[in-house]
């Protein structure tokens, strides 16, 4: 089954294009997937891989390298909402571990597992985001919270639709 | 002693909208830009001056920056490229992410005055992909403001100067930090480092003349034009010129990015700066600039003063400025186990020494703590960090055996406990003890 880009994606990467010399269009393929992604909720699949390949004019294979290399682009079916805990050494010296282990018991499932009903995607063992003076941090959908408490974890977990 | 802050990158912070042209504008900003629109600053001018700054390379590396410059072919004919080191991934380093946050004005006037200077017309800054929420939209704000005010463009001003800056956004990748990694993900592949040489000044982007530095170094130039090369060296010790932004992160009552002078004694920074230890807990060591640094106890770091040749002496080095604290409660087996997990998961997987290396790392630590080590693999764990040292392509390598180096040099007894005692921390122990 093909699949067929969306006319909002399909502008999303022309606008990347625009950034880099003519015939320099595979610089614009990690965008491309950001974006596809993010229509997704979360995860691109080969069929939107292919696509982005073609609307690209590249291998099919350059696409595929660059979902499987980043860490950010996920290439199962994983939950819609993306919740990424840094358990770098910043974080586990503020507790990381915990919040780990009160995010698996909270939502009954371990790290690098999404929820039955397909809410939440617990990323695997996130490495430092860069929010080392906040810590312990997470990124949940792409945005930062910082100096997580079990209360605010609740919080923002619950919000999600 | 009371120790000035913000007088470099995070000048205008502390001020309503710190990040916008305006307030970049109240704080002198484009000044040094606007002096070379008006044909008064010439590019051996400005190298001279960069060089004579002693700013030098912030992402890690400490590589003088004026020189690095000069490295740039001088003939115009050919596309040059000037690209920004924004892929802050470092453990422990949060600082670029303010500079993006909070005063990216700075680093686009840095970074059309280095592009002038070598003759790029052309400049992408590479965010790393977690950024994508707030600090991407924050500095492409910026420079949709200052191609608005005239400051970027087609020739500029009427000033002859072409130059154009776009934002590119990483997916998440701690090699892309390395810059030819960088320069291939920019080109759409997977972060792979290349072999050098060439080095980048004579094959980069696309195969054309390119210079990589890093948001801290390029968001200092302004000041430094503005203010004078003699002015920024002295605000620090010889050789480690300016001011630096420490990412104060662990165990400390006020972790935070502090932008002090270089050189400041560590024992200022911790307690005046940060409010001291922890809980008043004692100090038992410091990672001072990323986890890719050799750890020094605290006995030693006590003694530094926080800038390159300091803590070169005393067997690390300056990195980032990511200062890691440790207290006392800390158990030091844990942490390099982490910092190995980190190392193998980041591996581009091109050198098999790394590859392979990083992996038996994580796992003979992990057989550690699970109460299955022997005595013998403490020796194993320091060839297997010998064996990947300096065999690889990029610093990847030597990044992931110099923590096991110094972990075990400095902390071999915590490692022969965690053996002798199933799997049992001295840390713990000594908690018990107390109890």
């Amino acid at each position: 089954m093909s699949y067929v880009l969306t006319d909002l994606v399909k502008e999303e990467i022309d606008h990347w294009k625009t950034r880099f010399p003519e015939g320099r269009q595979r610089s614009a393929v990690l965008s491309a997937l950001h974006a596809v992604q993010h229509e997704n909720h979360g995860f691109v699949t080969a069929e939107q891989m292919n696509a982005v390949a073609e609307y690209l004019d590249l291998p099919t294979i350059q696409v595929y390298e660059v979902a499987t290399f980043y860490s950010m682009f996920q290439t199962q079916e994983v939950g819609r909402n993306e919740v990424a805990i840094c358990t770098n050494v910043s974080c586990m010296l503020r507790g990381a571990d915990d919040i780990v282990e009160y995010v698996e018991n909270k939502l009954g499932v371990k790290l690098g597992e999404s929820t039955d009903d397909g809410r939440i995607f617990l990323k695997k063992e996130e490495e430092c985001v860069a929010a080392c003076c906040g810590a312990p941090a997470m990124m949940v959908n792409h945005k930062y919270y910082e100096n997580l408490t079990d209360e605010q974890v609740d919080e923002i977990l619950d919000r999600l639709d | 002693m009371a120790h000035e802050q913000n007088l470099v990158c995070f000048n205008t912070f502390g001020s309503d909208e710190s990040w916008t042209l305006a307030t970049y504008e109240k704080h002198d900003g484009y000044k040094a830009w606007r002096r070379v629109l008006a044909g008064e600053l010439s590019p051996e001018q400005i190298i001279d001056e960069v060089k004579a700054s002693g700013l030098r390379g912030r992402g890690g590396a400490g590589f003088p920056t004026g020189l690095k410059w000069s490295f740039m072919p001088k003939d115009a004919d050919v596309q040059k490229y000037l690209v920004c080191n924004s892929d802050e991934s470092e453990p422990g380093t949060c600082h670029d992410r303010e500079v993006l946050r909070y005063n990216p004005h700075a680093l686009i006037e840095g970074m059309a005055i280095a592009a002038y200077t070598m003759g790029a017309t052309v400049a992408y800054n590479y965010i790393r992909g977690e950024f994508l929420d707030e600090p991407v939209p924050r500095f492409e704000a910026a420079v949709k403001e200052a191609y608005d005010a005239g400051l970027l463009g087609e020739n500029i001003q009427k000033s002859g100067i072409d130059f154009d800056l776009y934002t590119f956004v990483g997916a998440g990748a701690y090699i892309c930090g390395e810059e030819t990694a960088l320069l291939e993900s920019l080109e759409g592949k997977q972060g792979r480092p290349r072999f050098k040489p060439p080095f980048p000044a004579g094959f980069g982007l696309y195969g054309k003349p390119t210079t990589i530095n890093n948001t801290q170094s390029l968001a200092s130039v302004p000041a430094i034009i503005r203010n004078g090369a003699a002015w920024f060296a002295g605000l620090g010790p010889e050789g480690s010129g300016g001011t630096a932004l420490f990412s104060v992160s662990g165990h400390v009552e006020k972790p935070g990015n502090y932008e002090l002078p270089m050189g400041i004694p560590f024992k200022d920074l911790l307690n005046d700066i940060c409010g001291g230890v922890l809980g008043g807990r004692k100090l038992k060591a410091v990672i001072p600039g990323g986890s890719s640094c050799k750890v020094l106890p605290a006995e030693i770091i006590m003694d530094c003063t926080m800038d390159y040749n300091s803590l070169q002496q005393a067997g690390s080095s300056f990195g980032t400025g990511a200062v890691m604290v440790m207290d006392e409660t800390t158990c030091m087996v844990r942490v390099l186990r982490r910092i190995s997990r980190f190392y193998m998961a980041e591996s581009c997987g091109q050198c098999t020494p790394c590859r392979e290396g990083t992996g038996w790392l994580y796992r003979m630590l992990t057989r550690i703590m699970e109460g299955n080590g022997e005595e013998a693999d403490l020796q194993k764990l320091v060839e297997v960090a010998n064996k990947i040292e300096g065999h690889t392509i990029c610093a990847l390598g030597d990044a992931a055996a110099w923590p096991v180096q110094s972990f075990l040099n400095h902390y071999l007894h915590e490692f022969e406990y965690m053996i002798r005692n199933g799997g049992a921390s001295i840390v713990d122990s000594a908690t018990e003890a107390a109890a």
